[in-house]
């Protein structure tokens, strides 16, 4: 473009300005100004939800003396991946990893496909006390877990199948500490956050035009087959982001894990107590008098947060869509 | 007799065999429901008002009254002020959850450059705000402290320390001002438990088709208007969805003063009577809370179609 035809441009933009009265430069500026606050704004919030990871991060690798160092703030002085090897072995983490894998995996894929069946079965059937029942699913999402957790506590640690156990053996089984109530509750709908997964999926397959359905009972299909064949495939993307939902809330839960599946190393039972690990290994191991400082505590520990969140981040860099985009396209109501 | 007349009037033939697989379909749930929830709830419900004593061979309850609440709110030193100060934070924390998830939403709705990649850090706290991790984020005091000690140094302080210091000279911070500037102090604790609530006002606001705005606009309806006149009304039922969905994600945290305070009484003295007591007393306000708001907020409540 040569400088007069530039020229003309300028020219016609003030005259186009003209003629409308300064409306066209007013909303210029406006639209301008409002793109730049906007993306401050955004850079601010992106900045606040990421800096305690870049935080962690840098302090990782920070030897001890770098922590009370006031000049050492995020650049570390003595550069050093120890802490990440005390961690990794407090945690265990290559077996704990693997087992936590297997685990959150098993038991997401479980309640899956117990709550696509269930979700199901409240979308497309009409039968007796249906809002009853849904009602209950309402319910299950309402209670927290820990009102009925004395309960459950006890039903389990004297467990027995509507007392056969007992007229056997003579006494109740012990199933505490071991993985099966777990999978048993799973089955059940009764797990994390499993209410939640029910109530999306009803959601999603109440969206299906009824057509579908009718065509394929036409055709000659029975119930069953209509749900695998006709029904399923539809539903993969929000299955997928149930899915990771289940894995990821299952990977990082506490509760029921610290209830249930107290004798299996899982990550998020041992990562609280790094802090005692290292105290132990500083006074048993080291023979230092004092233990292990305030800061070089939290210093390992969320080294620990940090191995303990990467392979999720992993997952999510790879299946963000899983996780976004087919819940915003179900159209929750109530 | 009648009332099964009655059913196998409506459910015959085709429709009967549909419902009966619809329970088929629903019978995990049942199930579960009936031998995981249903028993325990009541059972922990009796166990509120007794005496639980363990032995080697099983558990014995004795009934003992009103004992376990009568201890929760005279005689036990804690429970009063957690309860209380709990309570207060959810309000205010759902509050400001509530703003701020729609505030995000709707700039996440708007067009721009590197929107997929704002979005995905936005969702980032799904992951990172879930179960033992949000525990020891509120942990980490030490990063706190360190910083507080090198602007002290420094002699600066933050800009809301400032604002709320001229706010205060000047007379005019009141009791909902401090709060205000709790809660902007507090903004990380929000943004990282607004995850799931941005998403789904999202999904909402994706739903609004864009010829009611475009109608809006040619009649002489400003951006502002519009907010109030069409996005408001058009994804209201979210409003209720989300506060309900808040305020049972609040009280399941994991950093939940009330509830360690219930699983310490429950795995560290074996007292299961007073820990079903407090958690029932807990999840009874709760519920209260949860009924009354959303009855006032579903009076509000706009449905389309």
């Amino acid at each position: 473009m040569n400088k007069e035809a530039m020229q003309k441009k300028y020219m016609s933009y003030w005259q186009r300005n003209k003629k409308t009265q300064g409306y066209l430069l007013k909303k210029d500026i406006k639209n301008f100004s409002y793109r730049i606050i906007r993306f401050f704004l955004l850079f601010g919030m992106c900045f606040l939800i990421l800096q305690p990871i870049f935080n962690k991060i840098t302090i990782s690798f920070m030897a001890e003396e770098d922590l009370y160092n006031a000049m050492v703030i995020s650049v570390p002085e003595h550069f050093t991946t120890s802490n990440y090897m005390l961690a990794a072995k407090f945690m265990n983490y290559f077996k704990t990893l693997c087992n936590t894998f297997f685990v959150s995996f098993t038991i997401a894929i479980l309640q899956i496909v117990v709550c696509t069946v269930v979700g199901y079965g409240f979308a497309r059937f009409e039968f007796p006390f249906k809002r009853f029942w849904f009602a209950c699913v309402m319910l299950v999402i309402v209670i927290p877990p820990q009102t009925i957790s004395s309960s459950l506590h006890l039903h389990f640690r004297y467990f027995d199948m509507f007392g056969i156990m007992k007229l056997i053996t003579g006494h109740t089984i012990n199933l505490r500490g071991s993985a099966l109530p777990y999978y048993m509750m799973s089955a059940g709908c009764m797990g994390l956050k499993n209410g939640l997964y029910i109530y999306m999926i009803r959601q999603f397959f109440r969206n299906i035009p009824k057509e579908m359905e009718e065509a394929a009972y036409v055709d000659g299909c029975s119930t069953l087959k209509t749900f695998i064949r006709i029904m399923l495939p539809d539903a993969k993307p929000i299955l997928t982001s149930c899915f990771l939902f289940a894995f990821v809330w299952q990977w990082t839960d506490g509760f029921y894990s610290k209830m249930f599946l107290g004798n299996i190393k899982l990550l998020s039972i041992q990562l609280p107590q790094i802090g005692e690990q290292l105290n132990k290994y500083l006074t048993h191991t080291l023979n230092q008098a004092t233990g292990a400082s305030v800061g070089y505590t939290q210093c390992v520990i969320s080294t620990g947060t940090l191995m303990v969140i990467l392979p999720l981040l992993i997952l999510y860099l790879f299946a963000q869509k899983g996780f976004v985009e087919s819940l915003s396209s179900t159209g929750i109501k109530m | 007799m009648v009332y099964s007349m009655k059913w196998q009037k409506k459910y015959k033939g085709l429709q009967r065999r549909k419902a009966i697989s619809g329970y088929l379909f629903i019978m995990p749930f049942i199930i579960g429901f009936l031998t995981f929830m249903v028993k325990p709830f009541f059972q922990s419900l009796y166990m509120s008002f007794c005496k639980v004593e363990i032995s080697s061979g099983g558990f014995h309850m004795l009934f003992d009254g009103l004992t376990n609440y009568i201890r929760a709110f005279t005689i036990d030193t804690e429970y009063n002020r957690l309860l209380t100060e709990d309570i207060g934070k959810m309000t205010y924390t759902a509050l400001a959850i509530m703003v701020f998830s729609f505030f995000v939403a709707m700039i996440l709705n708007q067009k721009f450059k590197g929107r997929a990649f704002v979005r995905a850090i936005f969702f980032l706290p799904v992951i990172l705000s879930s179960g033992v991790i949000l525990g020891i984020e509120y942990d980490n005091s030490l990063l706190a402290s360190v910083q507080d000690a090198i602007q002290g140094s420094m002699g600066n302080s933050s800009i809301t320390s400032i604002i709320q210091k001229i706010l205060t000279t000047s007379g005019m911070a009141s009791g909902a001002l401090k709060k205000v500037f709790e809660i902007v102090d507090g903004v990380y604790d929000v943004a990282i438990a607004s995850g799931i609530q941005i998403i789904i006002f999202l999904s909402g606001l994706q739903t609004i088709s864009k010829n009611m705005y475009e109608a809006a606009e040619i009649e002489g309806c400003t951006g502002w208007e519009s907010l109030w006149k069409i996005t408001f009304p058009m994804i209201s039922p979210l409003f209720l969805v989300n506060w309900v969905y808040t305020i049972v994600d609040f009280c399941m945290r994991s950093d939940n003063q009330v509830m360690e305070k219930i699983s310490n009484t429950m795995i560290v003295d074996l007292n299961y009577g007073f820990a079903s007591a407090m958690a029932w007393v807990y999840f009874g306000i709760v519920i209260a809370i949860i009924g009354i708001s959303s009855l006032i907020i579903s009076k509000g409540v706009y449905y389309y179609e």
